[in-house]
């Protein structure tokens, strides 16, 4: 089971309180602003992680507090407005299904996977995986919220990828559980949220971007646009990532669990983008720009994860 | 609306659905575990003969 994250500034530490005190108190009104990125991003991660697994300490009935869910949506309204300010919009003349790969790849950010392969020390890949783990131990939940929002072809395209991600009927291949046998084999806590405390808001806002784009159905379009943009950037670096974890000596459910994404990650690219995402603008080509907009948040947020990761390690980005 | 059961992604793998048996260039049989599952038409892949991204790597005129 997962404890409440340690408060980053006034606005969480009210939130944490208003949470442990349901149902007993009723929640007042909190209008507290954050008081830093920090701040906001862990607020924002409990809030969401009421409709996933839940805290220990918090009543299950805060899932659906009316004074929370004013606070969550006034978080995500200010996620969502910084990320459309940051984005520069659709691509001029682009063609979604003709393009999308080679846009993917012109986006020219920062790589994680290409410093684990060859130069990363133990520690830390060590502290990639605990940061990592924050979405690898609910890998595919973010995404299972958009279902039932989706036209008939995409939705039954979309439940065949999960399928995959769920390991296909058998639990012993869910995709989350083989990151959690990768950790626990490499001495790390394979509960979930257990390491969110050692990790900076870039990490927990990107958790918090696929989880509001999958719990708001008008943001649908972003949801599965970010799910293409995240298969994209998958199969090459899970190879990579696989080679670095080799080269220094990890053990093999972890390696093994990198190894997995570079086949299912090849396919999935594949089915996300013609099967779901150009199935979806076919049947509402208004929501074409919002594919766009999840499939450039997905590689913005990397950009910005693998920047502060590598700055923490003094490694030139 | 039809779903193929074969796709040939234009610069990438061949999609297969369904439980399938691939033979690759040594004769050895390879049988299908996902719902689908894309086979290399690059050439290059280091798990063949299933895809491993790897015509993304390649010139636009090297790739299927």
């Amino acid at each position: 089971m997962t404890s409440l994250p340690k408060p980053r500034g006034p606005l969480s530490d009210l939130v944490t309180s208003a949470l442990r005190a349901v149902p007993g108190e009723p929640v007042d009104r909190i209008d507290v602003e954050p008081e830093s990125a920090d701040d906001a991003a862990v607020t924002l991660w409990m809030l969401h992680e009421l409709l996933y697994g839940g805290f220990d300490e918090v009543d299950d009935r805060a899932e659906w507090e009316p004074e929370l869910i004013r606070v969550r949506r006034r978080l995500e309204d200010d996620l969502e407005a910084q990320l459309r300010e940051r984005w520069p919009g659709p691509p001029d003349g682009a063609d979604l299904e003709a393009d999308f790969f080679d846009w993917v790849a012109d986006h020219d950010g920062p790589s994680l996977a290409r410093h684990v392969q060859t130069h990363a020390t133990e520690e830390q890949v060590l502290d990639l995986l605990r940061v990592r783990s924050v979405y690898h131990l609910k890998e595919a939940d973010p995404t299972t919220w958009a279902i039932p929002r989706l036209p008939v072809a995409a939705k039954a395209a979309l439940v065949e990828l999960q399928y995959d991600e769920y390991g296909v009927g058998d639990p012993a291949r869910l995709h989350a559980h083989l990151f959690a046998r990768g950790m626990e084999a490499s001495g790390l806590r394979p509960e979930h949220g257990a390491y969110v405390d050692e990790s900076p808001a870039e990490i927990l806002e990107q958790n918090n971007a696929l989880s509001m784009f999958g719990l708001q159905r008008r943001l649908r379009a972003a949801a599965v646009g970010h799910l293409a943009a995240f298969e994209a950037t998958s199969s090459v670096p899970s190879r990579r990532l696989a080679q670095g974890l080799e080269r220094l000596g990890f053990p093999d459910e972890i390696i093994g669990y990198y190894r997995e994404h570079v086949e299912a990650d090849a396919v999935h690219e594949q089915v996300a983008l013609r099967d779901i995402c150009v199935s979806l603008v076919q049947e509402e080509p208004h929501l074409e720009p919002d594919v766009w907009f999840g499939a450039w948040a997905c590689l913005d947020l990397e950009d910005r994860t693998a920047r502060r990761m590598l700055a923490g390690w003094g490694v030139p980005a | 609306m039809t779903r193929p059961d074969v796709f040939l992604c234009p610069g990438g793998p061949m999609l297969l659905r369904g439980d399938q048996v691939v033979v690759d260039d040594d004769g050895v049989e390879h049988r299908t575990t996902r719902p689908v599952s894309a086979v290399c038409r690059c050439g290059k892949s280091a798990s063949k003969p299933w895809c491993d991204g790897t015509h993304k790597l390649l010139p636009a005129k090297l790739r299927p």
